[in-house]
């Protein structure tokens, strides 16, 4: 499973800091600290504060690149903020992320065609999270076949099931491992999987336990990736460890400092 | 509508790693050797760059190799009692990329020669070939441990290939390299897991030192567990290929090493009618074993005898022909 650095956001109070004034600083180090815990992407999102969500993501990508060769993940509902970011990237980039909506599938998906672009799609729709796995599929297959549409190669699309706090949504959590392993069914190459990892201990006491122990069970299921808190010691010797457990990479005695450099 | 048809895409590659050092470089070599870098399985060139070809490395002991076979030391003829002069056959007349040499005469049991007399035979060595060399001790590693770091800094700058880390004795062997710039041979025994923590263990001594590390996955010879090699080399390469920088090192496999100590390799016709001559025989048991490895990936093959180093580097051109489309 690769991870997706989730720190770099304007939640926090140090990167909403950061942003208003224009201090790379806490961007950079944080970019460097994921990077050095084994992170494969950096997602990057300028936070529900800001004014100018354009100039603020083309800033976030244009510190972050400066020290970082990882691939950013542009992390906004605004796709204006996501094109301006996508301008100034490097690297082709990620694109998190779009719902089933049809306006918004044709916007993003023209913006992944255009800038060589990944792309988390949503199984959601205007009506919100579904109940069951199999409007969960039934979505993901309407992101499928739309990207399809715009000459994108499925395997750069990444479906994310959606998971809910475990402790106001116990039940969706068996219909997230289900909607996992039926998405590798929907295409051939098929699409990739993606979670949001930190969304399932929301609200709880037990974050940790929880994220770490959802993140190996979902890799059974097929995750392919989470955005996650690249930081966290003890779910990344998880993942290292669930990595060995389904032969992803060859085992060593040192194999979970072998993830965490894989990308240095 | 054309045909597309379907070829593999791999995430990585295996790295380079260049031996031997010109005057350029600090160095006395004529010429340098360059190997790894295949962004394919073995020879699909259609699939991924192969970049460098496989090397042939000849075998010289510093002592006469009374145990070979009499039908090996016949081929040689009356070079095995001069390294020199051996090793300048080797290259100028049997055309071998490299020259492996052989401290076998620091065994304690087989002459127990002191780092000085093994640094006197490197040295003519050196200045009787060109090409770059490898240099093993005996394989006892107390007096390999005495001996081998006084000849990596009598050839300092020489980009030797110095024989062998291994899991529990590695941090000599990887000093000596460190300080007087050479290159590293990291064995392990028919063990993937060992051979990629080794790999480990030497770069957190050095990381530089990643680049110039050649794997031994250590061999056996054919009829005698070629096939266990086999799937350890590919299953290294499909790591490598698939992102495993641990893994990504060329490969480097003691063929005439493991073959001449079979009876397949002396026992006469006399004894074994139905084997056929001894000399044709064991000579095509090397021959055969290296041909199998090549196709395993193996990069540096090191050999003894004149006509099987002829018929693999035969093999090897034919191998390397360019098949991509």
């Amino acid at each position: 499973m690769i991870m997706i650095g989730e720190r770099i956001n304007g939640m926090f109070r140090d990167i909403a800091n950061a942003i208003r004034e224009k201090d790379p600083g806490p961007v950079q180090e944080w970019a460097r600290k994921q990077e050095a815990m084994g992170a494969g992407y950096l997602d990057l999102n300028v936070g529900p504060a800001v004014a100018d969500r354009v100039s603020a993501m083309r800033w976030l990508v244009e510190v972050t690149q400066e020290v970082s060769k990882l691939p950013l993940c542009l992390d906004s509902t605004d796709y204006d903020a996501i094109e301006a970011g996508l301008e100034v990237c490097k690297n082709p980039a990620m694109i998190n992320s779009v719902p089933a909506v049809q306006e918004k599938m044709d916007r993003v998906f023209a913006l992944a065609a255009k800038y060589d672009a990944e792309v988390i799609g949503l199984a959601m729709s205007e009506e919100g999270i579904p109940k069951d796995a199999e409007s969960r599929v039934a979505l993901a297959m309407e992101l499928v076949a739309n990207c399809d549409a715009h000459g994108i190669s499925i395997d750069k699309l990444y479906i994310d099931p959606l998971a809910l706090p475990a402790n106001v949504g116990q039940a969706h959590g068996p219909e997230v491992f289900e909607t996992l392993r039926q998405i590798k069914l929907l295409s051939d190459p098929p699409p990739k999987t993606t979670v949001g990892l930190s969304n399932i201990s929301q609200g709880t006491k037990n974050r940790e336990l929880l994220n770490r122990n959802f993140a190996v069970m979902a890799m059974a299921c097929g995750l392919d990736s989470a955005i996650c808190d690249a930081c966290d010691e003890e779910l990344v010797a998880a993942i290292a460890t669930g990595r060995i457990l389904l032969n992803l990479d060859i085992y060593c005695d040192s194999y979970v400092d072998v993830f965490k450099s894989q990308n240095q | 509508m054309a045909v597309e048809i379907n070829k593999e895409k791999y995430r990585s590659q295996v790295r380079e790693v260049v031996l031997g050092a010109t005057s350029a470089d600090g160095g006395t070599r004529t010429s340098t050797i360059k190997v790894g870098g295949e962004a394919s399985l073995p020879f699909l060139q259609f699939e991924g760059a192969i970049p460098n070809r496989p090397v042939v490395a000849m075998e010289v002991w510093d002592i006469v190799p009374e145990d070979w076979p009499a039908n090996l030391k016949s081929a040689l003829g009356d070079v095995i009692s001069d390294p020199a002069a051996w090793a300048k056959k080797c290259v100028e007349e049997y055309g071998a990329d490299m020259i492996a040499l052989r401290f076998k005469g620091a065994d304690p049991d087989l002459g127990d020669k002191s780092a000085e007399d093994c640094i006197a035979v490197l040295k003519s060595v050196l200045s009787a070939v060109g090409v770059p060399l490898i240099v093993y001790g005996c394989g006892k590693a107390d007096k390999d441990n005495t001996i081998m770091g006084p000849l990596a800094e009598s050839a300092e700058g020489e980009n030797l290939l110095l024989g062998v880390a291994e899991q529990d004795n590695y941090k000599s062997v990887a000093s000596a390299a460190m300080a007087y710039k050479h290159s590293i041979i990291a064995q392990s025994p028919i063990d993937i897991n060992i051979a990629k923590q080794l790999n480990i263990l030497i770069s957190e001594m050095s990381t530089p030192l990643l680049d110039r590390i050649v794997i031994d996955p250590t061999i056996a010879a054919l009829g005698y567990g070629i096939e266990y090699s086999y799937s350890i080399m590919e299953r290294a390469r499909f790591g490598a290929l698939s992102g495993d920088r641990m893994l990504a090192m060329p490969m480097i496999g003691n063929v005439g090493n493991e073959v001449w100590v079979k009876k397949e390799a002396s026992v006469s016709v006399s004894e074994q009618p139905g084997w056929g001559d001894e000399a044709e025989r064991s000579m095509a048991w090397e021959a055969a074993t290296a041909a199998a490895l090549l196709q395993a990936g193996m990069d540096i093959l090191v050999m003894r005898h004149p006509r099987a180093v002829e018929l693999v580097k035969k093999s090897i051109d034919d191998l390397m022909q360019d098949n991509s489309y």
